[in-house]
């Protein structure tokens, strides 16, 4: 158990390094000189030289590269211009938005699209089945950010059964308000992971249901109820813990969008904020957080999946 | 030895030959295919006939300003009073274009790369790291980091999302291509002296061509949605052209007095991206049964 934790971060240390490299290229994609690039059109020649020193842009590319890497080693992931902090100060401020609309979001996706999935396959080819496929279908077609916009028209605007935008923090308002402030873009953020997961947990439980011991099950006469829950829901969990971390990394993708629809000052505010302000270094060390955490993420999410399903822990 | 190898070759490829024409009529009779099918069809079409409404889809008309839904302007008109159904037409000219180039560059591209690192076992373990590397950040944040370096310009969206969408299908083709290599005919193959080219493009890669499909099909749908995003961020192929992503993101701030402008191209992606998931989920009843929906 412990080897098999120990021998999946060693193989994150490849990926993290290469990960880190193509964040630095990053930079050096921008067309021309990068320093020109932060500057803007109406800098002085004197505030570019100064951008270029400050960043090291002056000096050669491999040296600069194990500077990136120096850097990093000690936890130090850039400093923004514009805002003059730290990336990561800056991250961390803002984290508490984005951590919260992505768990509200979350507890609103896990029960309703692994519901909805269960019993789609359940009723399989009924009218209850072409229903919810059609709901899940919907739910990764819509554009989240439309509806987001669409839905602050609707329930905040014509009927103001909500805050159309802005965040309350916790820790100012209690509970009520700062949840009032999140379920609507938390439910928006959540329609395209219900859909996602519903589709996901029908195909799943379909396989389930069709095993022999379900058949075993239901032969021996175990009720219905024991043989779904006990016997083909829990089957059916293995492959939706599979896509856990494909959810969350969907998750916290469409709130980098869906942030910016309500005026949630979370990281995605953070990083669409320093792209209009030319503030790179604040995206590179924002990215590049974000990489580390999802690396993490997925560990975390393989040794959630040894616990769920035994054949890995003792195979 | 009861069958030579060029044996076990022919008659592999007759079964392939059988089985082409069996899918096809297969994906005829499948419901969701060809709703999807005819979904897209029609919104091609839409598309090509967009010269034929005579308007200038840039065209601005100070005097028509945020005219609503009527008879001479079917979607409305926008704070230029340009004709909003002309723009939703030519708009998806470049929407399908960018989702139709990111499908084919992510396929080709994530096809060479599954193929040979499953041919290739010590190129396998680099390859697969750097596509790890790609897949660490959410696709839609590695698409916004990379479009922003790039530039907001068509061909800058294309590849950010093209690049995002990787190594998805890398994987989905390697796994497969893993599979394929162990069978006996790939045996065959190579004892009658074909060479690692020639197994990986004639041998592992048609093997792979479903999954690759159903893959290309869904990352069409995902290509439609994200590019709309990255617009809405700022992004995206910039204005006047019309792409459905765009005229929302410039009809946003009038949304509460001229709700239409965002809402008939917001319909048209969600239609777009229906079509293509139904058409990607039908290939994958047809094609490939036991492929799970992966992002």
């Amino acid at each position: 158990m412990l080897r098999g934790i120990l021998m999946r971060l060693s193989q994150a240390v490849p990926v993290l390094l290469i990960f880190s490299v193509m964040v630095f290229m990053l930079m050096h994609l921008l067309p021309g000189d990068p320093a020109l690039a932060i500057a803007g059109p109406d800098a002085t020649p004197e505030a570019v030289q100064a951008i270029r020193q400050q960043l090291g842009l002056d000096r050669p590319l491999p040296i600069q590269l194990l500077e990136w890497f120096a850097h990093i080693a000690v936890g130090n992931f850039g400093e923004s211009i514009t805002l003059k902090q730290s990336v990561v100060s800056a991250v961390v401020e803002r984290l508490p938005v984005t951590l919260s609309l992505s768990l509200v979001s979350l507890i609103v996706t896990l029960p309703i699209g692994i519901g909805l999935g269960v019993v789609a396959a359940y009723w399989r080819n009924s009218w209850i089945d072409a229903f919810v496929m059609v709901l899940a279908l919907l739910g990764v077609s819509l554009p989240g950010f439309w509806v987001g916009i669409l839905s602050v028209l609707y329930f905040s605007v014509q009927l103001g059964w909500f805050p159309p935008s802005g965040y309350v923090p916790l820790t100012e308002g209690g509970f009520w308000p700062w949840f009032a402030s999140l379920i609507q873009p938390a439910i928006v953020l959540a329609l395209f992971q219900i859909g996602f997961l519903a589709r996901i947990t029908r195909s799943a439980m379909l396989d389930v249901l069709d095993q022999d011991f379900i058949r075993t099950a239901r032969a021996k006469g175990v009720d219905e109820w024991t043989t779904i829950a006990k016997h083909a829901f829990r089957n059916t969990l293995i492959p939706v813990v599979t896509v856990l971390g494909i959810t969350l990394s969907l998750l916290v993708g469409g709130s980098v969008v869906i942030e910016q629809v309500f005026a949630l000052p979370g990281i995605g505010r953070l990083i669409v904020q320093g792209i209009l302000n030319r503030d790179y270094p604040l995206v590179q060390g924002t990215m590049l957080l974000f990489g580390f955490a999802f690396v993490l993420i997925n560990i975390l999410v393989d040794i959630i999946y040894t616990f769920v399903d035994p054949r890995v822990r003792y195979g | 030895m009861a069958e030579s190898a060029a044996t076990i070759l022919a008659s592999g490829e007759a079964i392939a030959a059988r089985r082409r024409f069996r899918v096809l009529r297969k994906l005829l009779h499948h419901r969701s295919f060809m709703v999807g099918f005819i979904i897209v069809l029609l919104m091609v079409i839409a598309a090509l006939c967009a010269p034929l409404t005579g308007v200038d889809p840039n065209a601005m008309r100070v005097r028509m300003r945020f005219r609503p839904p009527q008879e001479t302007w079917w979607f409305g008109t926008d704070q230029f009073g340009r004709d909003l159904f002309t723009r939703v037409l030519y708009g998806a000219q470049l929407s399908l274009w960018i989702g139709l180039s990111v499908a084919v560059l992510s396929g080709v591209v994530g096809a060479a790369i599954g193929v040979l690192s499953a041919q290739y076992r010590k190129l396998d373990s680099l390859l697969m790291r750097i596509m790890d590397a790609l897949m660490a950040a959410p696709a839609i944040l590695l698409a916004i980091g990379l479009g922003a370096a790039l530039g907001p310009q068509t061909h800058s969206v294309i590849i950010a999302l093209a690049v995002a969408y990787i190594p998805r299908t890398a994987r989905i083709v390697r796994a497969s291509a893993l599979v394929t290599r162990e069978l006996e005919f790939i045996e065959a193959a190579r004892v009658s002296g074909a060479s690692n080219m020639r197994i990986m493009f004639k041998h592992l890669l048609p093997n792979a061509t479903g999954p690759l499909l159903v893959q290309s099909t869904f990352v069409f749908a995902y290509a439609i949605l994200a590019e709309a995003a990255l617009s809405f961020l700022g992004i995206g192929p910039p204005p006047p052209a019309p792409s459905w992503g765009n005229i929302i993101a410039e009809g946003r701030q009038f949304a509460v007095q001229a709700w239409w402008i965002m809402l008939f191209p917001g319909f048209a992606i969600s239609l777009a991206a229906l079509g293509m998931n139904l058409l990607g989920d039908g290939l994958r009843d047809v094609l490939d049964p036991r492929l799970k929906v992966e992002s």
